[in-house]
């Protein structure tokens, strides 16, 4: 196993590396694959906080408990709200900010305010030829040379392993309530959403859960403000049926982690699959598959599915490719977890790992081949 | 600034050029006449000129690709352009290149208030975006100075930004998706309806991209809904350095404005005598916008007014009124126009960290003395994004060179404070020679390594972005 302590020795590893590398933050995420395992938990700490700025730098192992203890004792966070994998995933270990933003993570809040990779401004990493590489920066507009912080989001570490980060974060706001609408049909659950989402009110989290037939609106802000949104929502759905408006913070705080991290389907079997696809679409494909169980976020624009183990691939992807958008199994075993692009994309992901990773070494076979 | 000269060679062939274009594009839809390609000779950069061998408007995505694929098999460098807006030369062409414009293709294809996107032509420009969707109560967030002209095809190809930043981010944090045609004619689709990529984010590296890699046809853009209501707040100040605090603690307090401006001296006087907007003269002035329903409003201004009398200020205005708002707003909407009645201005674009807007203000004045040039200050404080205008006279000999070396001087200032060369214009070929005082060797081998795959043989928008003897090599290889 290679841990490396700075930068300079990360640099070294990679390129004095003669076969294929697993590259791990906390390893919660569960990369998959064989390969020497690489750790970046040497790489710690936060370098810089700028509450006055929004932005913090922090290397890329540094655990993502200390960058939200940091940030909430400034009355700050990370407002694209990661997911924490453990449960769904059955893994170990500290969740990294570098594993966060490699993996794009973002939560309910997304919706609202964008996903990861809308908040990461810089990035600093090690190509796979043992490149250090630098890009973007650390304030907020900056569009010199090409976004290969963009890029870099994502790329669940097959373009480089990330050595620093450099992102925006946004003051925690005082207070939060949710509207609770009971016993929709999913179709009028996202119709629900989709009204909510399309009013004036900042919604920062739309969620359906149907096996508890509940549909949940966050709104988020001063009180007053949070009162009085509440109060305008609950009178825009009331065709909807009575909502009932959770205002309590832990309440607020379990309803949204579990919606987060999935709790649904944490425990059991079954694969799960992670479907992005335009919300109004989201009902019609998951009533097409058979067998599995949806959980809609994102006012239906991500849904994630419960499916037998091993079944009904080939069906999750071709509704979901008829309708236009992806589906990744993030639990579960055999080939095809990805999914697969159209040639010309193909061509040019392929280009843009050839290039960065000359010798194909960085996580083989993650993201495609 | 240097250009590569026009490759003879390439000259030599326009007469076949024209011919095969023209069977492939409708009728009139490609001009070589001299006497016409010189509306095209620049953007608005124009410091800087030169008539393209060619320009062509195509109407659709198949006919861009038609003429990609041409100018691909004749090896004729191509520089897309929407608009004509770019302040860098992105849409500079040299004198042997086709200059490929977006501005027939302006069609609404989809509207989708249920999901929140419009999928449009990328000539469209980005105010009649919110035209299209306003009547029913959305708007495109984005919003240059320019976006009564310019293009979302120039907005995706310089992640363009504007005022309102600060809270709606800038077009790649609304951008859902694209169809990009690449130099050899291959249509691809980037995004869609959805929200995030399923491989890697090839949407995200196009936006910003400044035309290299590909063609952007038609893109997919998130609306949002338009909020209750808007008002802004004045606040005066005697010193930059207390208003850049004050910036600060608005900040840190827990309010999120949608906007906060930023005007010197130089600027306010200039605004007054142009605009009479009822400035105060002071130093530095603020213009705080904050966004909701009249209540949440009142909380918000009350916020930032108890922040802003903590900086002792000079003068607080508070808006009563939709006049009196738009009276707030006047003299920065105008303050380009206001710089221009005095004489002729550069505008930089350089951001840096906001803690370090007092420092970097007081290191400018005193550039302004040693170049014996006068700088105004107004730009979006609240994401540090700065827009130093530096005036000089076009027609005094050698004052451009000068003005050129001060605004690099800034620009390397930003990049020196941990801020950038540009925040929102783009490099272009204005920023392309400064590009190495912000990167390493490593750094843009990187970046040009991005352009290698999308367009192996250099021809999309060459001689841009990256420092010519930095990207030589590549150019002349794919000759």
């Amino acid at each position: 196993m290679m841990r490396p302590d700075t930068e300079a020795e990360l640099a070294d590893a990679i390129g004095s590396a003669t076969g294929p590398i697993r590259v791990e933050g906390g390893g919660t995420r569960a990369t998959g694959g064989g390969g020497a395992v690489l750790r970046t938990g040497g790489l710690s700490g936060i370098t810089l906080y700028e509450p006055g700025a929004l932005t913090m730098v922090a290397r890329a192992g540094t655990p993502l408990a200390e960058v939200e203890a940091a940030l909430a004792a400034e009355g700050q966070r990370l407002p694209f709200e990661p997911m924490d994998h453990r449960g769904l995933l059955g893994t170990k270990g500290e969740p990294t900010i570098g594993g966060v933003f490699a993996a794009n993570v973002s939560g309910p809040r997304r919706i609202a305010v964008g996903a990861a990779r809308d908040f990461l401004l810089g990035v600093r990493f090690v190509d796979g030829a043992g490149r250090i590489v630098a890009n973007g920066g650390r304030v907020m507009k900056n569009v010199t040379g090409y976004d290969l912080v963009k890029l870099m989001a994502g790329s669940r570490g097959t373009l480089g392993v990330l050595s620093e980060v450099s992102f925006k974060v946004l003051p925690r706001p005082a207070a939060v309530a949710t509207l609770r609408l009971s016993g929709l049909s999913d179709v009028d659950a996202v119709t629900a959403l989709a009204r909510a989402l399309g009013s004036p009110w900042e919604v920062s989290g739309a969620a359906h859960a149907p096996d508890r037939a509940a549909t949940l609106i966050r709104i988020e802000g001063s009180e007053a403000s949070v009162r009085y949104r509440a109060g305008a929502l609950q009178k825009l759905l009331a065709g909807f049926g009575a909502a009932e408006i959770v205002t309590d913070g832990a309440e607020n705080a379990g309803l949204w982690a579990a919606i987060r991290d999935v709790a649904a389907f944490q425990a059991g079997s079954g694969d799960v699959w992670r479907l992005s696809v335009k919300p109004s679409d989201a009902p019609r494909i998951v009533a097409a598959l058979p067998e599995c169980r949806a959980l809609y976020d994102w006012g239906g624009g991500l849904v994630w599915l419960l499916a037998p183990e091993g079944k009904h691939m080939a069906a999750i992807r071709e509704a979901v490719s008829a309708a236009g958008g992806h589906a990744t199994r993030l639990r579960g075993d055999g080939p095809g977890a990805y999914p697969p692009q159209p040639p010309a994309i193909a061509a040019l992901e392929a280009g843009l790992r050839a290039r960065f990773d000359p010798r194909g070494i960085l996580n083989p076979g993650l993201m495609g081949d | 600034m240097e250009m590569p000269p026009p490759d003879p060679a390439i000259l030599a062939r326009q007469p076949e050029l024209v011919k095969r274009l023209s069977g492939a594009l409708s009728a009139g839809a490609v001009i070589s006449d001299p006497a016409e390609t010189r509306a095209y000779e620049c953007d608005a950069l124009t410091a800087y000129r030169c008539a393209p061998l060619a320009v062509v408007l195509p109407s659709s995505t198949q006919e861009v690709a038609a003429v990609l694929r041409i100018c691909h098999d004749m090896r004729v460098p191509v520089v897309p352009r929407g608009s004509g807006t770019s302040l860098a030369g992105g849409a500079l062409p040299g004198g042997d290149c086709v200059v490929l414009g977006v501005a027939r293709m302006t069609a609404v294809l989809e509207t989708d208030y249920a999901n929140r996107f419009i999928r449009v032509q990328a000539g469209r420009t980005n105010l009649s975006v919110t035209g299209a969707v306003e009547a029913d109560g959305f708007f495109y967030a984005p919003d240059p100075s320019s976006q009564l002209a310019c293009a979302i095809a120039g907005n995706i190809a310089m992640n363009s930004g504007g005022a309102h930043c600060l809270k709606y981010g800038v077009t790649t944090n609304n951008l859902l998706g694209v169809t990009l045609v690449l130099m050899d004619g291959t249509v691809t689709e980037l995004g869609g309806a959805h929200l995030d990529a399923g491989g890697l984010d090839l949407l995200g590296l196009v936006c910003g991209s400044e035309g290299q890699l590909g063609v952007v046809t038609e893109a997919t853009l998130r609306i949002l809904p338009r909020p209750e209501g808007a008002r802004p707040v004045l606040i005066g100040f005697d010193s930059s350095e207390v208003a850049g605090a004050c910036v600060s603690d608005i900040i840190k307090a827990g309010v999120l404005p949608v906007a906060i401006e930023f005007m010197d001296r130089p600027c306010i006087r200039a605004c007054e005598a142009f605009a009479s907007a009822g400035y105060p003269d002071c130093e530095a002035l603020l213009i705080v916008e904050v966004e909701g329903s009249e209540a949440e409003i009142d909380e918000q201004l009350g916020v930032i007014l108890q922040i802003a009398r903590r900086h002792d200020p000079v003068e607080l205005r508070e808006s009563g009124s939709e006049e009196e708002s738009a009276a707030i707003w006047l003299g920065r909407k105008s303050a380009f126009g206001a710089m221009g009645q005095i004489g002729d201005y550069m505008c930089l674009d350089g951001t840096i960290p906001v803690s370090e807007l007092p420092r970097v203000l007081r290191r400018i004045s005193e550039m302004s003395e040693e170049f014996g040039l006068r700088v105004g200050n107004v730009f979006h404080a609240g994401d540090g994004n700065m827009h130093p205008l530096i005036l000089y006279d076009a027609n005094k000999p050698g004052d451009l060179e000068t003005c050129e070396a001060f605004g690099a001087e800034i620009l390397k200032l930003c990049v020196e404070v941990g801020g950038c060369l540009t925040g929102e214009h783009g490099v272009g070929v204005e920023k392309r020679d400064l590009m190495a005082h912000q990167y390493t060797p490593d750094d843009l081998e990187a970046q040009m390594a991005v352009k290698d795959v999308f367009d192996p043989k250099w021809l999309l928008n060459p001689a841009k972005v990256f420092p010519l003897a930095a990207s030589e090599p590549r150019r002349v290889a794919a000759e």
